[in-house]
């Protein structure tokens, strides 16, 4: 089965691994993912504090060329591993869909230019697909390397079921959770799995003197707290979440003094190792850090562990 | 434990010396919601929720905190959403246009959720913003407006974003000095392929040009700006009419 594939800025710049890894799983699931040609930017959540009306255009214009497509009238599936973009993708799509005053005021923008939307497309995101679509059960089925022992916190981030839950409970999902026992992981339990990790502000929150510790403060509060349930690894489905909790872990340290090291990984790339697929594959060397304990028999490649050296205090 | 709760108290300590605001007349007082009837604007919730999708609902709000209880952010607000929703009620215009709230607002979108009354939170936020944006009314200081512009900018242009261009060219706008701080970061994401220096871009520019120069000209949604009562002074709303 293929579906239309919409990546956003964020895995095609800092989470590039993200994408690699995802392609990689789903490749070896037997699913496929086809690039929409020309898709761009979602418009995150900078672009609705501008101009609303043309955020929702961004999104529409992405959601009309994923539904130009497809023959018939099938709904057509417009998968996204970005949470962020997932949201902008959904709200644009609800809006459209209530056919108000800021619907037809798009459909003539789209008319304008060429485009059309018939509402057709169903919005998934990547967690959704493995889900619902490619079931737990083959996932485990597809299973070689049962990452036994491992303790990981999963994080779902804001994006994923807010505002609207599409495929998992808004309070408590657990689709990830379900993801990491069908591989042998072992899912914490803790309360802070849809808590801000202050992502969305990070360009200019931890970079200047203005509001140094709002960010910083979220993250780390995540972080300990998930150390304290005794994870060994934080994994997410969001590149910003993942960019957020990963590379600001020495100035968290700085500001707080309170040492953190976790790592913090895609869920992909967990769901990867566990069918046996290649750490390079994955994207692991991009990680700035990752620590997993050792796995039987030789499960910790040297590459990895060769630029995992990278960690250590620049 | 212990170390969280340093943390907690630490910015409420910092706070106050850090609030940044924009240009007020000297006269007013920092901090306090407009008192004087002939000073509150009554249409402005009429205004915010023709702006927000169900905004009509902020007339609900029954002032319970949840909002307040759940945000993340809430220790770097000057205002707590719950304020902010009876504010706009009723019509504390000016102190809310000049809040930090919206700026601060991380779009987590909890509070929204959390809301027994299903009134769209962050969607007011960000209508906030707009207005903040729109009246130069924005706490100056706060690098966030900035960055929205040009992120904006960016993308009008170009149709997508490069993370690594945005920061550099906020850094440059903002502090300078805090480009080389992250310079080490720069490089150790660069050395692993997770940054680069090329600029996204989409193919066709022009018809995503096209495409948001036809939603201006669009026919407008009802969304009347500002029905200000005459004669009312507009203290501090920092040179727009």
């Amino acid at each position: 089965m293929r579906y239309a594939y919409y990546p956003g800025c964020s895995v095609s710049g800092t989470g590039r691994a993200y994408e690699e890894s995802l392609l990689a799983v789903l490749e070896a699931l037997g699913a496929g993912l086809d690039e929409l040609d020309d898709w761009n930017c979602c418009g995150a959540t900078a672009f609705p504090s501008v101009d609303e009306d043309k955020a929702i255009a961004l999104s529409a214009r992405n959601l009309a060329l994923a539904e130009g497509r497809a023959q018939g009238s099938e709904p057509v599936d417009l998968v996204t591993p970005c949470a962020g973009c997932f949201r902008a993708l959904l709200t644009a799509h609800g809006s459209l869909e209530e056919r108000g005053p800021v619907a037809r005021q798009i459909d003539g923008a789209l008319e304008a230019v060429g485009l059309r939307y018939d509402r057709r497309v169903r919005v998934r995101h990547a967690v959704d697909l493995l889900v619902n679509e490619i079931g737990i059960e083959a996932i485990s089925e597809a299973v070689t390397r049962p990452l036994e022992g491992l303790k990981v916190a999963c994080y779902y981030g804001c994006m994923l079921v807010r505002p609207n839950a599409t495929f998992d409970d808004q309070y408590h999902p657990t689709s990830m959770d379900r993801l990491m026992q069908a591989i042998g992981a072992e899912p914490i339990d803790w309360s802070l799995k849809t808590r801000c990790c202050g992502g969305a502000c990070y360009g200019a929150d931890p970079f200047s003197g203005t509001m140094p510790q709002a960010t910083l403060w979220l993250g780390h509060a995540l972080l300990s707290e998930a150390k304290r349930r005794g994870a060994d690894a934080v994994v997410t489905a969001c590149p910003l979440c993942q960019f957020n909790l990963e590379a600001f872990q020495e100035r968290m340290v700085r500001e707080f003094g309170h040492p953190i090291e976790m790592t913090v990984g895609y869920i992909t790339q967990l769901l990867g190792l566990a069918l046996g697929l290649d750490e390079r594959t994955l994207g692991i060397h991009r990680m700035l850090r990752w620590h997993l304990p050792e796995r039987e028999p030789a499960a910790v490649g040297a590459p990895a562990a060769a630029e995992g050296g990278g960690h250590a205090r620049t | 434990m212990g170390a969280l709760a340093q943390v907690a108290t630490e910015p409420t300590q910092a706070a106050p010396a850090k609030r940044v605001t924009g240009k007020r007349k000297k006269w007013r007082p920092v901090k306090i919601p407009s008192r004087f009837e002939a000073l509150l604007d009554p249409g402005f919730a009429a205004e915010i929720a023709a702006d927000v999708p169900d905004g009509e609902d902020l007339r609900a709000c029954i002032q319970c905190g949840t909002c307040a209880g759940t945000c993340p952010m809430i220790l770097y607000m000057d205002l707590a959403p719950r304020r902010i929703i009876g504010m706009i009620r009723e019509g504390a215009r000016d102190d809310v246009v000049h809040s930090t709230t919206p700026w601060v607002c991380a779009s987590c979108y909890s509070c929204t959720v959390e809301c027994p009354k299903q009134i769209p939170i962050t969607g007011i936020m960000h209508a906030l913003r707009r207005i903040a944006l729109r009246e130069k009314t924005y706490p100056r200081g706060l690098p966030v407006p900035l960055m929205e512009r040009e992120f904006v900018n960016v993308i009008e242009k170009r149709g997508r974003s490069t993370e690594s261009w945005i920061a550099m060219k906020m850094y440059v706008r903002t502090e300078p000095t805090q480009l080389l701080r992250h310079i080490p970061l720069g490089l150790r994401l660069m050395r692993r392929g997770r940054m680069g220096f090329g600029r996204e871009s989409i193919r066709d520019r022009a018809q995503l040009r096209a495409l948001l120069r036809a939603v201006d000209e669009q026919p407008r949604k009802s969304a009347a700006p500002t029905s200000r009562a005459p004669g009312v002074p507009t203290p501090g709303t920092g040179g727009a009419s």
